[in-house]
């Protein structure tokens, strides 16, 4: 039975990782053609130093990585607060409409807004593709810090203001700490959203600037290198690290 | 320290009304207890005067001094919350310390005055603790330390002892009444618990649909009852309902029950005024019954009886266990009791 147990989960781990693992495995190996047997070389990696169109779109998702999910997780921690803790005419409304941009294919979210920001005058480039990445992970990060929201009601902002705090010592001596897991996991969910982003960014690029992903895309269809074996290598080690970091902090799945 | 008069205040929620023209004045230094039903008003009119309910209409002054205007953290109160509430990110000595830190207290004032309510609540040593590690009790301690340790003018508690078990409960009573008295401080508290408002309150308010229905000293109320509802919420009642008449009033079937003060035709009797026996003393109101149940405990005994002329429900009678001996369920028993006990009560 344990022996059952153990086989399955090693068939997920390799189902999981296996394609993972072998890329990173290639992104060293000496031959472009996936030839055994393996060759260690960093000759890749040193290919890679030299391309600067791949150099140049994995910077710039990292930025718009960044600047989009601070700017998604202030305005939807913000939101979050704001449906919690408040009674309006419309907010059923507000919060069922939340759910609708999570669903919606991407492929359409993103003809509709390469529609909307042409007609609008907002154009293609970074400036869009940010624009469109905070509007993409809002939604979540209202969700996953609403949810942590829920977990305690008002009497604690209460309890603090019955003590004298001033609604902003309330907010930020008691309402920041205790949300800080959440914002953390909803920060870390902007960021991932953004930084995976295909479709959108593909669709809002202006020719000759654009992410990783599309970059990426780019490559491939005019012919596979090896080299973004390695870039890929270089952003699932720091996204790896990233979430061993964020874990010390935070138990995914509740606090304690 | 302080008076709390509170003045015609009223407060809607859409159609519900929680409170109705409410008028009640909390005096200097008094334990005061909120008793109702739920959805009665009491907490409502309880967090009215902590300011995080605004009334519609009426006033709220602490000694005097208007505070309808004021916000709820310039108003210097204490409030204990049913949950607690307590700040589950911070130490027992940081929560301590919260109320002290928003206002600036300087460092090593806050230091003393930690250790000094950490003893006043018998929790000293335990300031390192976190919230989660403490039981129940502890918790609720804490909640009151961290309420006290500002010097509020006003005490509030929110169905304080709500969560604990019932022995807690009554040690933290004692427990509660202590502090209260040695701080001196004037305290309203909530509570739908009939037995924790007597044992703690100097007063009583009882509470209904948003208006006040009595007010008095524990004894006052319990004995002097002035409505159906007071009577019957705080305690147990025997009801007779019948026509007035000359010091009393008459039943259906004839029977005259003689009634202390003007009677409109409504009277109470507590079940432990009630005496019990095969036959009539020289007692000034008897009935005859059957006994439905006896619920012996011991010490006492609860009979129910079922009196024909007062329809379905039962009269009870508590009775002391000083004979030894029980009515059988299916006895005849004559009811009797004095027409002093008997309490004239508004419908």
């Amino acid at each position: 039975m344990r022996f059952l147990g153990l086989t399955y989960l090693g068939a997920i781990l390799a189902f999981l990782y296996l394609p993972i693992a072998i890329m990173m495995l290639m992104a060293f190996n000496q031959s472009p053609l996936y030839e055994l047997p393996f060759t260690f070389d960093l000759v890749w990696f040193k290919a890679l130093a030299g391309n600067e169109r791949l150099l140049t779109a994995g910077w710039n998702s990292v930025w718009i990585a960044l600047v989009s999910s601070a700017i998604a997780t202030s305005i939807g921690t913000l939101a979050a607060l704001g449906l919690a803790r408040n009674e309006f005419t419309g907010k059923r409304f507000l919060q069922l409409m939340l759910f609708p941009p999570i669903t919606i294919p991407w492929l359409i979210i993103g003809t509709a807004m390469l529609i909307f920001f042409f007609w609008t005058g907002v154009g293609r480039g970074l400036h869009a593709i940010l624009l469109g990445h905070v509007a993409l992970s809002l939604p979540y990060v209202i969700v996953v810090v609403g949810a942590r929201l829920a977990t305690h009601g008002p009497e604690l902002e209460e309890a603090a203001t019955s003590l004298g705090a001033r609604p902003a010592q309330a907010f930020f001596r008691v309402t920041v700490p205790l949300l800080a897991p959440g914002i953390v996991a909803a920060g870390m969910f902007a960021f991932a959203v953004s930084f995976d982003q295909f479709i959108i960014s593909y669709f809002l690029a202006a020719p000759g600037t654009s992410t990783l992903p599309v970059e990426i895309f780019t490559a491939i269809r005019k012919g596979f290198t090896p080299e973004i074996n390695a870039i890929s290598s270089i952003v699932i080690i720091i996204s790896m690290s990233l979430v061993l970091v964020v874990s010390r902090f935070y138990r995914f799945g509740g606090e304690r | 320290m302080t008076t709390i008069s509170v003045t015609s205040v009223s407060k809607s929620y859409g159609a519900f009304r929680a409170l109705d023209d409410v008028s009640i004045e909390f005096r200097d230094g008094e334990f005061f207890g909120l008793l109702g039903p739920s959805g009665s008003g009491k907490t409502t009119l309880l967090r009215a005067i902590a300011g995080f309910v605004t009334p519609d209409r009426g006033r709220i002054a602490f000694d005097g001094e208007e505070v309808d205007r004021t916000p709820v953290h310039k108003r210097r109160i204490g409030m204990v919350f049913q949950s607690y509430a307590l700040f589950p990110h911070l130490s027992v000595a940081r929560n301590l310390a919260f109320g002290l830190e928003v206002r600036g207290d300087p460092k090593v004032e806050t230091g003393r005055r930690i250790e000094e309510y950490l003893a006043l609540v018998r929790l000293s040593g335990l300031g390192g603790r976190k919230p989660r590690e403490l039981s129940g009790g502890q918790q609720q301690r804490v909640a009151l330390a961290r309420a006290l340790i500002t010097g509020p003018r006003v005490l509030l508690l929110d169905e304080p002892l709500g969560a604990l078990d019932r022995k807690l409960r009554q040690e933290m009573q004692v427990e509660l009444r202590d502090i209260q008295r040695r701080t001196g401080i004037t305290t309203i508290f909530v509570t739908h618990d009939q037995e924790e408002a007597l044992t703690l309150s100097d007063r009583i308010a009882i509470i209904n649909e948003g208006r006040i229905v009595q007010v008095g000293s524990p004894q006052e109320v319990y004995e002097r009852p002035v409505s159906v509802f007071a009577a019957q919420f705080l305690g147990d009642a025997n009801l007779f309902s019948g026509k007035a008449i000359t010091g009393g009033l008459v039943l259906a079937d004839g029977t005259m029950i003689r009634v202390s003060g003007q009677c409109a035709g409504l009277a109470v009797v507590r079940p432990e005024k009630v005496r019990i026996g095969r036959s009539a003393g020289a007692e000034l109101n008897t009935l005859k019954g059957v006994v439905m149940q006896s619920v012996y405990s011991g010490a006492s005994v609860v009979y129910r009886v079922a009196v024909p002329v007062l329809g379905e429900t039962p009269s009870l009678a508590f009775v002391q266990n000083s004979s030894g001996e029980l009515h059988a369920p299916g006895s005849e028993v004559t009811l009797a009791w004095d027409a002093a006990h008997t309490m004239a009560v508004a419908p």
